[in-house]
């Protein structure tokens, strides 16, 4: 009766929120999320009691630390990848613009910790590196721009995009952060080509990085040791790479054994930059094995599930944001076996640091976000084609 | 790429003229081409999405490779310990038959690896009770010390140390094998040889380098890889070897000499087939320098090399010998030997008075001071100079011997005519036995000079001529008759008739002057004396016959009955036929004619 006098409840005919999100996300991507976070705890309680203990700290002081943003960055990822992508783009685009805001006052505001770059915003409790959040931010953003100029008659965005990259590029070298820098050109240049872009402009797009690299090497110091560093044909034991290069020797396959590495005490990010280092000292390279697969996982499932897509921004913001992340942990890793210069550059996950950690969540959760099964018209396809 | 149009003007006009909506049209239009462009799009992004995706993985293997590859590798620091490139090569050093006088063996040895250790202070406890010398607590320390991962324990263990060290059953205790200097006859040629000792060590091999002696010398022919398997042959005959060791010690002990030293070579090539010197040492187990007492007393000392000694009248020959090449004299020229000759507060005398003239031969047969000294006074300093110079004894004796260049004669200075004087019967200028081998091979084999050698050789040397052949002649006969007439007449060996000059030099004292009883014994001999082939010279350092009324420590009795044992024993391992006297006789009066 209820219902005939005051009419039917409106049924709304969407699932409810939850199982939909359980139903739609990539499950082995956030799989392999959680584990590298533990992971990263695991080796948190290796690595750092030495610092803590130089710093004068309760030995498990970064650990805890560690667990507190972890949870923090998988709370972020969480809520966001139950976002729908309009509202990651909106929520991206927005940030990318407080970001950029943070990386221009940067210089005025922020601290460099004595490490000779300026990158942090130093808070009371904790710091925040801007150019951590930029990354994925960034991707999105670009992805938009990209994603609209492909559109009848829509605004240059490949054009904006590119001077957008380049500002923020030029923002980062100037403090200096060459690592992200060259992490941020390269995210761009795939996006580009995801997007379609024209071979050829890609080889001289190739050109001009060497050229670019050939100018930071010649007018940067800082960026000319590590260049040296790394093309010096034997490598001093007693430098960082020396000391991680001997660490995974020592490891072996199946490690010194839990507690037992060394390399720890003699290296100072050891928490940070070399965490795969001390990974392979204790726990051997069958860790080391398993950590790659897992970033293999996380790129190789996003971007199978990507190819699917038929929205071009979506497919273009999870690219970004996935080739961001695993270059960063390849460049990581790269650098601790040597194929690559030293970077400063954290392992996305792994690596103890609250900025990165969070931001890693943000990015993350967009990922899962951007990759959830949609309805890619599969069905409307079929009948359009019949009729 | 022909494009449709989005508003194509036909049906618009007649979309116009039917009162619909162009606008419919247009989206139609647009909707269409926005799926084109889409599934265009979509077809091309996968295309490179999937290149990207095989882009990263290889990325991924690469690195997981890489990681593989570093894992596989040996550590940095172990590989400081593992030392690749320390080859344990050293050649062998045979005698001049391949004999082996030096050789390699294969031995072990321990070290640790402290991380790999299940017990450190027990296998330090363990290692204390195998090996009583070593410091357990020390051992410990090191063990347990965290900076540390290698310890090295021992340089050698012998096959029942490395089975006891194995059954302790501790995996951090590890053997590396090493190559091990064995000297297979011990104390024989132990200063022809000298030692070895460990170099540079790593895990799989050790430097093995040469201490002293012919080891030192030889090092980088020893340790060439290119001749590792070739030994290094030397001029030395082993059996000689041990039996002129043997017949010097047996002396050294009877006659309770300090020390000895020996040199047989052959008087053509310079090939030292023997060197003895006593007091020796087991270069397998070298000993330490001596921090005290005289180092000329020390094992390690070589006499015949290293040791400079106013040798006393062994080297009047030498005297004669520029006298008879100059033509002042002959054998038979009478020498004006009254004495004493008093020059300033110096006086030169005769052991005893042998009379107002004397032959040369004479001279020489009852060694005269005053006759040789008459002699050299007549030819003047610088000519004696510049004649022993010819001979190589006013230089370091040059000899394949580490020490050899190190040593070098005391000379007068300057070299007035009373130092002329004295050197003529040996004082006032010391000569090692070695140069005064070689300056009496020189003497007897026709006047050729002679470099002494340790390395075999097949032919004679063709040094320069010092003497002529017939002043050579002359001083063959010469000490034949010292021998048969002389001082040395202990060394008339039946068959072997032996020529040679004694000496019994007074040993200088520490602070200046000369001992009383004190002397140093030298025979020079040449053998056969009639054809010299070999030259033996042996010295005994303060030796002393008791035997008589009154202690006697004249060559004579000393140096010369050690000398002829010697020669009557290594004579037939020479292959030296036995000849009688009356063949000698005619070869030296065939040899004197011939001049």
């Amino acid at each position: 009766m209820t219902e005939m006098v005051y009419g039917t409840t409106p049924l709304r005919v969407v699932d409810p929120i939850l199982p939909r999100w359980w139903r739609t996300i990539d499950k082995m991507t956030l799989t392999s999320v959680l584990l590298l976070m533990a992971v990263g705890i695991l080796l948190g309680l290796a690595a750092s009691p030495p610092l803590a203990q130089r710093n004068g700290l309760d030995p498990f002081y970064y650990v805890q630390r560690q667990v507190f943003f972890g949870g923090l960055g998988i709370g972020a990822m969480l809520l966001i990848s139950m976002a729908s992508p309009e509202k990651i783009r909106r929520f991206a685009t927005v940030g990318f613009l407080l970001t950029l805001a943070a990386l221009i006052l940067l210089p005025f505001l922020g601290t460099d910790f004595g490490k000779g770059a300026v990158r942090w915003y130093s808070f009371g409790v904790g710091s925040i590196q801007p150019s951590e959040f930029m990354k994925p931010l960034l991707a999105v953003f670009v992805a938009w721009l990209m994603a609209a100029s492909a559109d009848v008659g829509g605004p240059p965005g490949r054009a904006i995009s590119f001077g957008v990259v380049l500002l923020v590029v030029g923002l980062l070298v100037i403090q200096p952060d060459f690592g992200q820098a060259a992490l941020i050109s390269a995210g761009w240049i795939v996006m580009y080509f995801v997007a379609g872009a024209p071979i050829l402009l890609l080889t001289g797009l190739a050109l001009l990085v060497i050229a670019g690299g050939y100018v930071a090497y010649n007018n940067s110091e800082h960026f000319a040791r590590r260049i040296d560093g790394f093309l010096a044909a034997e490598v001093d034991p007693r430098t960082q790479m020396g000391y991680a290069q001997n660490a995974i020797s020592e490891g072996g396959f199946f490690g010194a054994g839990v507690g037992e590495g060394r390399v720890k005490w003699s290296l100072p990010d050891a928490h940070t930059d070399f965490i795969i280092a001390v990974a392979a000292e204790e726990y051997g390279l069958i860790l080391v094995v398993f950590i790659i697969g897992l970033y293999a996982t996380i790129l190789l499932r996003s971007l199978f599930r990507l190819m699917r897509e038929r929205d071009m921004f979506i497919r273009l913001a999870g690219t970004g944001i996935a080739v961001v992340f695993s270059l960063q942990a390849m460049i990581n890793m790269g650098v601790a076996v040597r194929l690559l210069p030293s970077k400063g550059m954290t392992l996305p996950l792994v690596s103890y640091g609250g900025s990165s950690l969070l931001a890693t969540g943000i990015a993350i959760g967009m990922l899962l976000a951007l990759t959830r099964q949609r309805p890619q018209g599969e069905i409307g396809e079929i009948l359009s084609r019949r009729g | 790429m022909i494009r449709k149009p989005l508003r194509p003007l036909a049906r618009i006009l007649k979309a116009r003229e039917q009162g619909e909506n162009p606008d419919y049209i247009e989206q139609e239009n647009l909707r269409l081409r926005r799926q084109e462009l889409r599934d265009t799009g979509r077809m091309q992004a996968e295309l490179r999405l999937l290149l990207l995706a095989l882009i990263f993985l290889s990325g991924f293997v690469l690195l997981g490779a890489r990681m593989g590859l570093l894992a596989a590798t040996e550590p940095l620091e172990v590989r400081a310990g593992l030392m690749e490139d320390i080859s344990g090569a050293r050649a062998d050093i045979t005698d001049r038959n391949g004999r082996v006088l030096a050789t390699n063996l294969a031995t072990h040895a321990l070290y640790a690896e402290t991380r790999r250790m299940v017990d450190p202070l027990r296998a330090a406890r363990e290692l204390g009770r195998i090996f009583p010398d070593m410091d357990v607590d020390r051992l410990a320390a090191r063990f347990t010390d965290p900076d540390r991962r290698f310890v090295w324990v021992r340089t050698q263990l012998s096959p029942e140390q490395k089975q006891a060290v194995h059954d302790i059953g501790e995996p951090g205790l590890m053997f590396g094998p090493r190559k091990m200097r064995v000297y297979p006859n011990g104390r024989v040629a132990a200063h022809v040889l000298g030692g070895a000792r460990y170099g540079e060590q790593g895990v799989r091999a050790a430097e093995l380098l040469g201490v002293a002696g012919a080891e030192l010398y030889f090092e980088d022919r020893l340790r060439d890889p290119a001749q590792a398997n070739q030994p290094l042959r030397l001029s030395i005959d082993l059996p000689l070897q041990a039996t002129v060791t043997e017949v010097l010690s047996g002396s050294m002990a009877v006659l309770n000499a300090r020390g000895a030293s020996a040199v047989l070579m052959d008087a053509y090539t310079g090939e030292v087939l023997s060197l003895v010197s006593l007091p020796d040492f087991d270069p397998n187990d070298r000993p330490a320098p001596p921090t005290s007492g005289e180092p000329a007393d020390s094992p390690l000392f070589n006499r015949a090399v290293q040791g400079y000694y106013e040798l006393g009248s062994v080297m009047k020959a030498f005297a004669v010998a520029q006298a008879l090449d100059e033509g002042a004299v002959t054998p038979d020229t009478i020498i004006d030997t009254r004495g004493p000759i008093r020059w300033g507060r110096f006086e030169i005398d005769d052991f005893r008075d042998y009379g107002n003239e004397m032959s040369v031969t004479k001279v020489m047969v009852k060694s005269s001071n005053i006759g040789t000294a008459r002699m050299v006074q007549a030819m003047g300093a610088e000519r004696q100079q510049a004649f022993l110079r010819r001979f190589g004894l006013l230089d370091s004796a040059r000899i394949e011997l580490a020490e050899a260049a190190r040593a070098r004669p005391l000379l007068p200075d300057p070299w007035s005519e009373l130092s002329a004087m004295t050197i003529s019967y040996g004082h006032g200028m010391t000569t090692s036995p070695l140069a005064l081998a070689a300056g009496y091979a020189t003497l007897v084999n026709g006047g050729y000079a002679i470099t002494p050698t340790l390395l075999r050789r097949d032919a004679p040397q063709e040094g320069a001529q010092i003497i002529s052949a017939r002043t050579s002649a002359q001083m063959r006969k010469i000490l034949h008759d010292v021998v048969f007439e002389g001082t040395a007449s202990f060394a008339r060996i039946p068959g072997y008739p032996v020529g040679g000059k004694t000496g019994s030099a007074d040993k200088p004292a520490p602070n200046g002057g000369y001992k009383e009883d004190a002397v140093l014994a030298t025979f020079a001999s040449v053998f056969p004396s009639h054809d010299p082939k070999y030259v033996l010279i042996v010295t005994l350092d303060e030796a002393v016959d008791t035997t008589g009324p009154e202690p006697r420590r004249t060559a004579g009795w000393t140096a010369v009955p050690t000398a002829a044992e010697i020669t009557r024993r290594v004579a037939p391992l020479l292959g030296l036929r036995p000849v009688s006297f009356a063949e000698a006789e005619a070869k030296f009066q065939a040899d004197l004619r011939a001049q």
